[in-house]
């Protein structure tokens, strides 16, 4: 048995689950204090569903809380920004694009060092011993605990970045580090800025790990802690401690991997229809096509892989306008307030859930209360709905082909068993709890992304090797090694570089190990 | 567009030059960094309209050569743009008076702005293309007769190397290698000219026009309306097709990253297929197997939800977009013209297509 919880903005959900086979599942609501909503979501998952507590293998949670600290720049550690390249790059030092408050929340420590390397491995200029001593010395005296190391052309060649870590950590041995090759792939800004977002988060990573694991103390859990990270693979709590940047956009990814399991679909359409919104997301072999432009954190850019969604403003919450014979919902919403102003549950604001409820697609609340309303003008005012959803939904096709559109979220009762432009619709059982399956499942991956020379190597065996480099790292994350198979290879043949050089990105997913030996 | 460019000037001419880069050029985000750093030390850069220049001027074109995958992960340092434009005034022997852009597309719209304002030397409103091309004798200059040499370039580290060749074709070889060495990236500086054969050969006005397309794309937004007809409006252009990327195959051909991307149309083309062809930047673009626009025209690619440009580099499988077609500027459309950098240039058996062909009934 595993335990997943989603802990969103409004509620927090939490599922028992027995391989894939959900065994209960509740909704409460997120609370103020992490540990808290944790404690009282998995109290009343015991109530719906009693379990033993030693049968609990792992627990997943799939979070928010480190996007929303740097949204907020709230908790960030004072953090220097150490670059190795010099001369290179020195037009554009780390930090260059962030938002003032950003950079006034982690202090505007930037270094800037000898060593990096050029495309092809050679050194750019050799690491300065001396020099790395005098920013030791500068660290110490201001007192930053926290360091984001950056060398250029790291993910080809990282061992500069290695050295520099040991020195600066040789002279303070308490010192927090972040390396830029582990983070993130080619793009130094890029790389660099999710770099030093990480670092800055790895004392909010100790506190928000440690309440999570003092909560299932709490509720006599043993079970190890895992997070879900943004590409849909678990990662566990010593990991998140050392990448909190990873668990990123966890929860799109979350309900639509969720959506995926309990629809037993590869390939589909995911709509997830929430309180404020509609996310729409699209799944191919079982994990979420990625966004292929810059990612944009807080107003910093970065080139993490973030699942590729369309939101549209329609949810359960949103609010609904009459205007003669035109009926409009959202985007305007009342949100975590729906159980309060929806006029089906006694308030005055005319919402989506009530026309649902009107329309007999949903059962909440005093239909009473909504007795009022035209036939004619709910049956418009969810066509117009439906409309809206599918125009997005038929967007993120990516092809004539027939796909499945697979319905979650609480709100998704406000649509239909037809959408416009699908065969098929699917809604499957536990639908309103898909982030937290979405959580629960559990697999753990491995990356490689890397410019390669191709010389007289084959273009077989550099992607063979690659692919090797990408299973080895999803066993060394913890899945079980039979399990582990390659699910993306992306070659890019690189211009004006000579010798014919592709940059290879691979990755792979297995299993996770658990306790009982999966 | 003369006078002065500001920092504020900066974002709307990196967007527009991206959109004039059709796909290639590298991203002009790095660049617009670079130029904003630099605006920052020493103020706004003086803009002056080709129509202006004085005969006796020393014009020299400035920009960066390399592989944009390497220089998104080594930026440049500052000082190899001076030191570039330096070492070709020095074997040229007298002072560069102004500086122009080799391309207006991608990263090189803004590369030029850095060497202006690190020099103090006035820019000319234009450039060598109208757009990006991938080679350096793909200028107008060439049509003129005009030599890239003496031509300078730098790299971060200090090194620099000026070239003297027997022709433009020479110049591209020889600096490609040299830039290999150099780490991938150098900038450069060439086609020195008289203002009289820059007030000929340069095509006016394109960072004003960059500036103009990138106010359409952010006024677009701001306003949800389609950026795609106003560029086309504001370009005398015309928009080929609304689609999503259903394919996109990548290979290595001499150096260079080629390919074709598969769209199936939406909308208005439902039902339609269209085919790009692309070798750094857009060349070719097929529906259902007739050409419809080819190089020299612009064939530009933006997200169909933001109006933004969208490289070669970055389409992916499930991208919706919108096609553009732009018209190139008239000397690109000359025998000579074509023979430089027509569809035959880059080994496609077709001949050059003129994209408002397509708006005849």
């Amino acid at each position: 048995m595993h335990i997943g919880i989603d802990v969103g903005g409004t509620n927090t959900d939490a599922v028992l689950m027995s391989g894939d086979t959900v065994l209960g599942s509740v909704k409460s609501p997120t609370t103020a204090d992490v540990t808290r909503g944790v404690v009282a979501a998995l109290e009343a998952l015991a109530r719906e569903r009693p379990f033993d507590p030693e049968a609990v293998e792992a627990v997943m949670i799939g979070t928010t809380h480190f996007t929303n600290a740097v949204i907020e720049a709230r908790g960030l550690a004072p953090t220097a920004a150490v670059r190795l390249g010099l001369p290179a790059a020195a037009g554009l030092p780390p930090l260059t694009d962030w938002p003032g408050r950003l950079r006034a929340a982690i202090g505007d420590h930037v270094y800037l060092c000898h060593g990096g390397h050029e495309f092809d491995g050679r050194e750019i200029s050799p690491l300065d011993t001396g020099e790395l001593h005098r920013v030791a010395d500068d660290l110490e005296r201001k007192g930053v605990g926290t360091v984001a190391l950056s060398s250029i052309f790291s993910p080809v060649n990282h061992e500069m970045e290695l050295r520099a870590a040991a020195l600066l950590t040789s002279r303070l041995p308490s010192l927090k580090v972040s390396l830029s090759h582990e983070i993130g792939r080619i793009g130094l800004l890029e790389r660099e800025n999710a770099t030093i977002i990480n670092a800055s988060l790895l004392q909010v990573a100790d506190r928000i790990t440690g309440g999570f694991t003092a909560a299932l103390k709490a509720a006599g859990l043993e079970a190890p802690l895992y997070l879900s990270q943004n590409d849909g693979t678990l990662m566990d709590a010593e990991f998140v401690r050392r990448y909190p940047v990873m668990t990123f956009a966890a929860g799109p990814t979350n309900s639509m991997r969720g959506a995926a399991l309990l629809s037993d679909l590869a390939d589909c359409v995911v709509v997830d229809v929430g309180g404020t919104t509609t996310d729409v997301g699209v799944i191919v072999s079982g994990f979420p096509r990625p966004a292929t432009t810059e990612v944009d954190i807080g107003g910093v850019r970065t080139n993490f892989r973030m699942p590729d969604v369309m939101s549209v403003g329609i949810g359960g919450g949103s609010v609904v306008d009459l205007d003669g014979d035109r009926v409009e919902a959202g985007p305007r919403s009342v949100g975590f307030e729906l159980s309060r102003r929806a006029r089906v549950f006694g308030g005055d604001v005319l919402t989506a859930t009530d026309l649902a409820v009107a329309g007999g697609l949903a059962d909440l609340g005093d239909r009473g209360l909504v007795a009022d309303l035209g036939e004619e003008t709910v049956r418009r005012g969810l066509e117009r709905i439906t409309t809206r959803v599918a125009e997005i939904a038929d967007m993120m096709r990516t092809s004539a082909e027939p796909i499945p559109a697979v319905l979650v979220g609480g709100g998704s009762v406000l649509l239909p068993d037809r959408l416009p432009g699908f065969d098929t619709v699917v809604r499957p059982d536990h639908f309103s709890v898909a982030n937290a399956i979405g959580a629960a499942i559990a697999q753990v991956g491995g990356e490689v992304d890397k410019i390669v020379a191709v010389g007289r190597r084959s273009r077989k065996a550099i992607i063979e090797q690659a692919e090797g480099e990408a299973v080895e790292k999803a066993v060394l994350a913890g899945a079980s090694p039979g399990s582990v198979r390659v699910v993306e290879v992306d070659e890019m043949p690189i211009a004006y570089l000579p010798g014919n050089s592709v940059r290879v990105r691979v990755k792979a997913v297995g299993d996770l190990r658990l306790r009982s030996g999966a | 567009m003369t006078g002065r460019i500001e920092i504020a000037d900066l974002p709307d001419i990196a967007r527009g030059a991206a959109i004039l880069g059709t796909g290639g050029g590298g991203d002009p985000y790095l660049g617009r960094l670079l130029a904003e750093r630099v605006l920052r030390e020493r103020g706004p850069v003086p803009l002056v309209a080709p129509a202006s220049v004085p005969d006796d001027a020393v014009v020299v074109l400035t920009g960066i050569m390399g592989a944009p995958t390497v220089i998104v992960e080594k930026p440049p340092a500052g000082p190899e743009f001076r030191n570039a434009l330096e070492s070709l005034q020095a074997v040229l022997g007298r002072p560069v008076t102004h500086v122009a852009c080799l391309e207006a597309g991608g990263l090189n719209s803004m590369t030029p702005i850095v060497t202006a304002a690190e020099t103090g030397l006035p820019l000319i409103d234009g450039d060598g293309m109208g757009r990006a091309f991938p080679e350096l004798q793909m200028v107008l200059p060439t049509l003129d007769g005009i030599s890239t040499g003496p031509m300078a370039m730098s790299d971060e580290k200090g090194n620099a190397v000026v070239l003297r060749t027997v022709d433009n074709g020479w110049s591209e070889r020889l600096a490609r290698s040299a830039t290999t060495d150099m780490g991938c990236s150098a900038s450069i500086a060439l086609y020195p000219m008289n203002g009289a054969q820059a007030r000929a050969a340069l095509v006016p006005g394109t960072l004003g026009l960059a500036r103009r397309l990138g106010e359409v794309v952010r006024r677009c937004r701001e306003r949800h309306s389609d950026a795609a007809v106003a560029i086309a409006a504001e370009m005398g252009g015309v928009v080929l097709f609304t689609g999503k990327v259903t394919d996109v195959e990548r290979r290595t051909e001499g150096g260079f990253a080629r390919g074709e991307a598969t769209l199936l149309g939406l909308g208005a083309d439902d039902g339609a297929r269209l085919t790009l062809s692309f070798q750094n930047e857009h060349l070719l673009a097929r529906r259902d197997g007739r050409v419809i626009a080819s190089v020299p025209d612009l064939i530009c690619v933006l997200d169909a939800d933001t109006g933004e440009p969208v490289t070669t580099e970055a389409m992916r499988y499930g991208f919706r977009v919108v096609i553009l077609g732009l018209p190139c500027h008239p000397r690109w459309r000359s025998a000579a013209g074509l023979a430089l950098v027509g569809p035959r240039y880059f080994g496609y058996d077709h001949d050059f297509v003129p994209v408002e062909g397509l708006l005849a009934p």
